[in-house]
């Protein structure tokens, strides 16, 4: 089994590790400063970051374990976006001020909505069921 | 916010992420000249987080202080942790770190500018 923070995995992780930073940065000053004008939205911002660092830790410790942590956080992550990004768009009610998540990930370049889709690939080509087959073609 | 720094530094950013691409397509390490431009960067971005505290300091416009001192600062990290990062793997995936590293600088550079000008 490859390590997952290495070769692609390093730049996922790279790349994991500014999302969590961003999106923890700004839920916590959405909701330290004005946490009544959308709780729903804020709440969701909190739930993102909280997925993005999930996601980079457990492509940091990785084996087995951080292999399978890494691919849930990854589902919800991809769940989340494509949730967010629809109910955005359908129920603008809900959605007074932005989040990460917000139109797919508009503001951040679309990079929410390949992000999760990377990660899943990478998942699959680390996944431990593959560690021989792996082996074997190199 | 001084205009000038901000060009510099994405002068700057651009250059190195013109020769990290190079690197990338050679598929050779990032060597010395890049780390230098890297360098220069980080420089031209501690000067302006100074630059740019002082300035937030001293405005009148409505800008959200913790916000625009939280991108001011957190910028100066990204190169440092980035490079960091990449010279802990020695291969193009390594080489491909700076380029993540640099475009969050440019990415940031620019929110940084949007959030000074908002408040004008």
């Amino acid at each position: 089994m490859r390590e997952l923070s290495s070769g692609p995995g390093r730049v996922l992780v790279a790349v994991y590790a500014v999302f969590a930073v961003a999106a923890t940065g700004r839920s916590l000053v959405q909701l330290g400063t004005q946490a009544d004008r959308a709780p729903l939205a804020y709440s969701l911002s909190l739930l993102a970051a909280l997925v993005y660092l999930a996601a980079t830790s457990c492509l940091l410790v990785g084996g087995r374990r951080g292999w399978w942590a890494a691919l849930v956080a990854v589902l919800v992550e991809a769940a989340g976006v494509l949730v967010v990004g629809t109910l955005s768009y359908v129920a603008t009610d809900l959605f007074p001020d932005r989040t990460v998540w917000s139109h797919f990930g508009q503001g951040y370049g679309f990079l929410p909505l390949v992000l999760p889709v990377a990660g899943l690939a990478w998942l699959r080509r680390t996944a431990p069921g593959r560690a021989s087959a792996g082996a074997a073609s190199r | 916010m001084n205009a000038v720094l901000l060009w510099l530094v994405l002068a700057t950013s651009v250059v190195a992420m013109v020769m990290v691409v190079v690197h990338l397509v050679r598929d050779e390490t990032a060597g010395d000249p890049t780390f230098a431009a890297l360098a220069v960067a980080e420089v031209l971005l501690l000067v302006q987080a100074v630059v740019g505290s002082v300035a937030l300091a001293g405005t009148d416009r409505e800008i959200s202080g913790v916000t625009f001192a939280s991108y001011l600062w957190s910028i100066v990290l990204v190169l440092p942790i980035g490079a960091f990062w990449s010279l802990a793997e020695r291969t193009r995936a390594g080489t491909a770190v700076l380029l993540v590293a640099l475009l969050t600088v440019v990415a940031l550079q620019v929110r940084l500018q949007t959030l000074w000008t908002a408040g004008a």
